[in-house]
């Protein structure tokens, strides 16, 4: 997935045909390819020349592959600009009509989060034959892992971030401890350090293809990991491991970022290995580093730490007098809220709703028997 | 917080017996004792408070140790062949005991050429000039010791023309000065020879022919006759005349316990009595066949003969005894017997020989510890209570006539009473005095008699079949041996304002007591709590639960149960807590936890907090090694958490077949986050009472907390009724707030803080004005400590205040925990508190509270010692104790102002300075050569 399509720059030119299709409609125009500005200003560009001020749209574009991707961010924005040769052919739908299945061509199906689950479900069009796979909008997609950083660590090295979000695929590596050579003022030293040693096949370390056997863990969420026993730094990726950010040095040292030894912001980046569930945007720009790194950040606290509170209801009776065999409390009880809004991905859905039936069921106990979540209970004596 | 809190850490005492000893001497000058152990340390007791440790820098076994007489000086031969002088030193007034020199003697062990060389025996005369050492081949040398310089004088082999038949004399076993003239020596061979040699006229004064092995020797004090112990189990009395230079039979020969073959006596002492006969004690000798299994030693006199038998090895032993030479006898007035577990001293004065209780050197171990507990400030009516319950038990409880008294203790009196309670695994509970350094035993409770167990009916046959010779007598408490291991203590909750103390055990039960002064014959209530609330597909493959004794039951004075809780399943319980102004306990277990009202006798709440796909849980203790085996397969990670000792097994084999073989795979750990179904995960492990916020921000009311293995908080409003309408209303309980931490890291405390973020104080501290009202008017948070986290939420809504990612950052796992108060060393009336914990790694952290901001670290104990770390418990005043062996507490103190350590003085006249001199002699220097026949 790590092609590379370096473009020459002398091919570039300096303005970009734009070939734009709404409905029936086409409109053309020009934008300066040295000069896109941002995303949203585009949208309203399009907006503009379709007339259609208040339309949510859907912008895709016919990439080099003849394949449709979508715009919807500078990033993508900027490099359907970069890749136009020099006409860019659009395609704008509304949103509400819009033919998901069109998009990407190779995907893989993942639990939908509930907006984007609505948006396939809502499809107007049940005439059209139903596609084998759907893919959501990329906005609505969760990255699954990124490279980051890239502008600050060496080039052999490289840290990956791996975004469990408690979903059900397993993180899927084990650690093992090793030695590895390190140069030294004294010479070549042994050291001992913790490298990958096997991956899960279907998990989410492997899906990424950023992490290999046999690469050296360096760092832990910014902890060096050198000096630490291989149960540490277990413990330290698993006490991370809802935002886990790994540095590795990879065993496979061939599809390292390469920057041009310029320096400054203009180094170069060939390969962005940003992953979405194996959909990776292949081709290159040229853009600063930084911009590759983060395309989703996410709110650390309230993403991967919020626990869950549920409140019990007032009324419920949970536990009878002593002695006296459940009697079937009278209040009805509300359902239970959960402080923090959590997302209900399967996963933690069940869970979570498996606990709340737990707590409705409560109070009629006595009358409809035993219900293996209950919290309510009887002392024999 | 302010650096003036905290003190570098720093381990203070030992409490506790010696783990290993394996060397005794005593001063008789300076009443001063030494133990010497397997792991190379040397501990020096006196008067009660008086004691000193040093460490060798080897960890060699100490096999052999000598005062030198009345200079405060020790030496000690290891087992590596080298022997160490140790001083008594003084320094910031107070004694210290410092290594001074270190010798290296030829011949080091496993070399075969020259375990000829080997020291086996050493003498030192009493004039401290002169060392003789016995050797393996048979030779003694002679060291002379001027300024503390070995110098070699010389190297004795002998074999008498009439005693060579070929073989050789065997190593010596035994080196004695004569007791009046002090150049001559006493040499005796394990063949049975025995010499009396001049050191003066360097020649053989006499001859002792003995045919039997000889194990040890002692002079009676006159100097006229000896006395030779032999491997046979017999022991003969020699006459030393100087008309006869060579004795072919001795005066007498005795086997104690014959005729049937005997194992050896391997240590005999003489001592003469002003009232007649003498005194002989020895050990072993005990018949083969029938006895050769116990550890004995025997005291004889006249008719007078008890055989002492112990439940540990006798290491070694001696008599307080007159060392005047003016008076004409011994007169012993104690024996003092080193034991591999326990040290007895039997005072040899008063009639029938009894034993008197030993101010230090607890045996802590008597049973093996499963538990601990710790109470700092014991107000002074539950202390007086209680030592008056262990005066009941063992009337013999003042140290007044303790036999060894050297040294002074200049330690204060300690103000602070302090408890120290250890669960057993015999379900004993013992109370210690924790406030000094010598950890005194105060009283004892045991918690089998209101079971029926195996034992009962054991123990009355033994005693009928006992024989009535030889007349033993069982002496000392170490019993290791447990009747029914569902009896053992897991944890202990007390209520130090009312006498209430809660103890819970392996097998689910959970006793109320209450400290009576009175003696009492009562039934005990027995209530039954199901956990699993008729949950199915769970059936328990544990043990059974312990039968209650039916009927009333006699309690001697002390804590006497009221009411036993018994958890259905049976399964160890693994938190307890106890409000006795509310009259409440709750306990939990690996399946749940319940509320119970032992005024009212009536349970409250019963909550199960199994997962559905949780087997393990029901499998018990008795298919630990099954369940292992089914981890092993489902992940590594599983294992080290719930069975370290395995996972250690699996690395080193691991370890040791990566050696062989390089292309097996190497040990590896899986990283996958912690998800609702691990097995254990309903394991309650902590649980609390705190009279807070829980429904509203306006009213407070009592709470119960429970934290569970798998991250879940489970938060219950009280309804209590007010004291006077105890008995006729019920409390009751509802669920408040149920909390799932999404790290799902075990919950291993829960602490209210109030307005101004102190811990809530115990129960009673407010109403007998003991403590500060807490603050009800800002607003409450709750501290919950999970292995990998702390986290401070606000109360009533829970939602999130600050934190702490332990493990996230160090890589390291809460294992203990704790709030303590830490008092500044300028003025008392600056306080702070802070957490301490311990972590899987045996480092300690301070945490600020409630900002949760890390304030120190020390290194505490090795991360390889598990159950060190498990051990560990902490005071409320920055303190803390764990097990450095089975048998001995560390005590070691975070707070700068609160440090118990040992405060002594030992004063010695010294003829020559040794730490000054600075020439040094390395090995033998011959100065007159050996000599044989």
């Amino acid at each position: 997935m790590n092609k590379n399509h370096r473009v020459p720059s002398n091919r570039t030119l300096s303005a970009v045909e734009v070939k734009s299709k709404f409905g029936a409609e086409f409109r053309r125009f020009s934008l300066d390819r040295s000069k896109p500005g941002r995303f949203d200003e585009f949208y309203g560009l399009l907006q503009h020349v379709h007339r259609i001020p208040n339309v949510d749209l859907l912008v895709g574009y016919a990439d080099v592959h003849g394949d449709l991707l979508p715009i919807n961010n500078d990033d993508n924005y900027h490099k359907a600009i970069s890749m136009a040769a020099p006409l860019l052919r659009l395609f704008l739908q509304r949103k509400e009509e819009a033919d998901y299945s069109a998009f990407g061509t190779d995907t893989v199906t993942r639990k939908k989060t509930p907006a984007a689950l609505a948006a396939v479900l809502l499809r107007p069009d049940a005439n059209k034959k139903k596609p084998p796979i759907i893919i959501s909008l990329p906005k609505d997609f969760r990255p699954v892992s990124s490279i980051i950083d890239v502008d600050i660590l060496p080039e052999t090295h490289r840290r990956v971030r791996l975004y469990k979000h408690g979903q059900e695929k397993p993180l899927g590596f084990y650690i093992r401890d090793g030695s590895s050579v390190r140069v030294t003022p004294q010479g070549l030293e042994k050291v001992p350090g913790i490298f990958i040693s096997r991956m899960v096949p279907g998990g989410l370390a492997d899906s990424t293809g950023l992490l290999a056997v046999n690469d050296e863990v360096l760092e832990v969420n910014g902890i060096e990991v050198s000096g630490k026993s291989l149960d540490q730094v277990t413990d330290m990726m698993i006490a991370n491991s809802h935002n886990l950010i790994i540095t590795v040095k990879p065993a496979n040292q061939r599809n390292n970022v390469v920057r041009s030894s310029g320096g400054g912001s203009s180094g170069r980046s060939t390969d962005s290995n940003t992953s979405f569930y194996g959909y990776s945007t292949p081709g290159s720009m040229v853009m600063t580093p930084s911009h590759i790194i983060q395309n989703y950040e996410p709110d650390e606290e309230s993403e991967e730490e919020e626990d869950l509170v549920i409140e019990a209801d007032r009324g419920a009776k949970l536990f009878p007098q002593a002695g006296a065999r459940a009697t079937a409390s009278t209040s009805m009880p509300a359902l239970p809220r959960y402080e923090p809004h959590l997302d209900l991905r399967p996963s933690n859905g069940t869970m979570a709703s498996s606990v709340s039936v737990g707590s409705l069921n409560a109070c009629d106990r006595g009358l409809e028997g035993r219900n293996l979540e209950e919290e309510g209970t009887v002392i024999t004596l | 917080m302010c650096d003036f809190l905290f003190s570098s850490f720093t381990q203070t005492v030992e409490h506790g017996f010696p783990n290993q000893p394996s060397a005794l001497a005593y001063d008789p000058k300076l009443q001063l004792m030494a133990i010497g152990t397997k792991s190379g340390a040397i501990k020096i007791y006196g008067a009660p408070g008086v004691e000193m440790t040093g460490l060798h820098k080897d960890t060699a076994a100490v096999t052999q140790i000598h005062f030198l007489y009345g200079q405060g000086r020790i030496l000690s031969l290891l087992d590596d062949n080298t022997i160490h002088l140790w001083e008594i030193v003084q320094r910031e007034n107070r004694s210290h005991l410092v290594e001074v020199h270190s010798f290296n003697l030829p011949g080091r062990p496993g070399i075969e050429s020259t375990s000829a060389t080997r020291v086996t025996v050493m003498l030192l005369k009493l004039s401290c000039d002169l060392l003789a050492l016995g050797t393996e081949g048979g030779g003694v040398h002679f060291l002379e010791l001027v300024l503390f310089f070995f110098k070699t004088l010389g190297h004795l082999q002998y074999i008498p023309e009439e005693y060579k038949c070929g073989k050789s004399l065997g190593p010596v076993e035994s080196l004695q000065q004569h007791p009046q003239d002090s150049d001559k020596i006493l040499i005796g061979y394990s063949r049975g020879l025995v010499v009396l040699w001049d050191l003066n006229s360097r020649h053989v004064d006499n001859l002792f022919l003995g045919k039997q092995q000889l194990e040890s020797l002692v002079w009676e004090r006159s100097g006229n006759s000896f006395v030779s112990s032999h491997s046979d189990g017999g022991y003969m009395v020699w006459a030393v005349s100087s008309s006869n230079p060579c004795t072919h039979d001795p005066i007498s020969s005795t086997i104690p316990y014959g005729p049937f073959p005997c194992k050896a006596v391997n240590k005999i002492l003489w001592r003469t009595t002003e009232s007649g006969s003498p005194l002989v004690l020895f050990s072993g000798g005990m018949p083969r066949a029938s006895y050769g299994d116990r550890h004995c030693l025997t005291i004889l006199q006249d008719s007078s003969h008890v055989t002492l038998d112990f439940t540990s090895r006798v290491i070694d032993f001696f008599t307080i005894h007159c060392t005047d030479k003016d008076k004409e006898f011994d007169d012993p007035s104690a024996l003092v017997v080193l034991l591999e577990e326990e040290l007895v001293v039997i005072d040899l004065q008063m009639a029938g020989w009894p034993t008197v209780p030993a101010p230090y050197l607890a045996p802590l171990h008597s049973s093996a510890i499963t538990c601990s507990c710790h109470i700092s400030n014991v107000p002074p009516k539950l202390w007086e209570r209680v030592i008056s319950a262990g005066q009941q038990q063992c009337p013999l409880q003042n140290y007044e006539n303790w036999p060894l008294c050297g040294g002074k203790n200049l330690a204060a009196d300690p103000k602070p009473k302090e408890l120290l309670l250890t669960g057993h695994e015999d379900g004993t509970v013992r109370f210690w005095d924790a406030s000094g350094v010598s950890l005194k035993p105060l009283y004892k409770l045991s918690t089998a008699n209101i079971f029926q167990t195996d034992g009962d009916h054991n123990d009355s046959l033994t005693q009928a079949g006992e024989e009535e010779w030889p007349p033993f007598r069982k002496v000392g408490c170490f019993d290791p041996y447990s009747d029914d291991p569902r009896l053992a203590i897991q944890k202990i909750s007390v209520c130090k304002y009312s006498g209430k103390l809660v103890v819970a055990g392996t097998a689910g039960q959970v006793i109320v007591l209450v400290l009576s002064d009175e003696k009492s014959d009562h039934m005990i209530d027995v209530a039954t709590v199901d956990l699993l609330q008729d949950r199915e597909g769970f059936t328990w493959k544990g043990h059974d639960r312990l039968p209650p004794k039916s009927g009333s039951v006699v309690f001697a004075p002390g804590f006497q149960p009221v009411v036993l809780v018994q958890c259905m399943p049976p399964a160890a319980v693994t938190a307890v807590t106890l409000h006795a102004e509310w009259n409440l306990i709750a306990f939990g277990t690996s399946h749940g936890f319940g509320l119970f009202d032992y005024h009212r006798r009536s349970p409250v709440l019963a909550r199960c907090t199994l997962h559905p796909n949780d087997s393990l849980a029901m499998e018990g203790p008795l298919s630990r090694v099954k369940s292992l085996k089914k981890s092993l397969r489902q992940s590594f990670r599983r294992i080290r958490k719930s069975r370290v000792s395995g996972k250690k097994r699996v690395q080193e084999a691991n370890a040791q077949l990566a050696e062989h073989d390089a292309e097996v795979t190497p040990v590896q750990r899986r990283i996958e986050p912690r998800s609702a179904d691990d097995s254990l995960s309903g394991v309650v492990r902590c649980l609390c009472f705190a009279d807070t916020f829980l429904r509203d921000g306006t009213h407070h009311g009592p709470t119960m907390w429970a934290g569970t293995n798998s991250g879940s908080v489970y938060a219950y409003a009280l309804d209590v009724p007010s004291q006077e309408k105890f008995s006729e209303q019920s409390v009751e309980a509802l669920l408040g707030k149920e909390i799932q931490l999404m790290h799902r890291a075990p919950v291993v405390s829960i602490a209210v803080l109030d307005g101004r973020g102190n811990p809530l104080p115990e129960p009673y501290e407010v109403s007998r004005d003991l403590a500060k009202a807490p603050d009800m008017q800002g607003s409450h948070s709750v501290l919950i400590v999970s292995e990998e986290q702390f986290k401070v939420f606000m109360l009533p809504k829970v939602s999130a205040k600050t934190k702490f990612k332990l493990t996230a950052h160090e890589g390291c796992r809460v294992r203990k925990v704790a709030l303590s108060n830490f008092t500044s060393v300028s003025s008392e009336e600056y306080s702070e508190n802070a957490l301490v914990c311990l972590t899987n790694l045996g480092d300690i952290h301070v945490f600020s509270v409630p900002a949760l901001r890390p304030q120190v670290r020390y290194d505490c104990i090795r991360k390889e010692d598990i159950s060190g770390i498990a051990s560990c418990v902490f005071t409320k005043t920055g303190q803390g104790f764990y097990l450095i062996s089975p048998s001995e507490y560390e005590r070691f103190s975070l707070s700068a102002r609160v440090i118990t350590e040992p405060l002594c003085r030992v004063d010695v006249e010294r003829p020559h300075d040794l730490s000054n001199s600075g020439k040094k002699y390395h090995g033998f220097h011959e100065i007159f050569s050996s000599f044989q026949h």
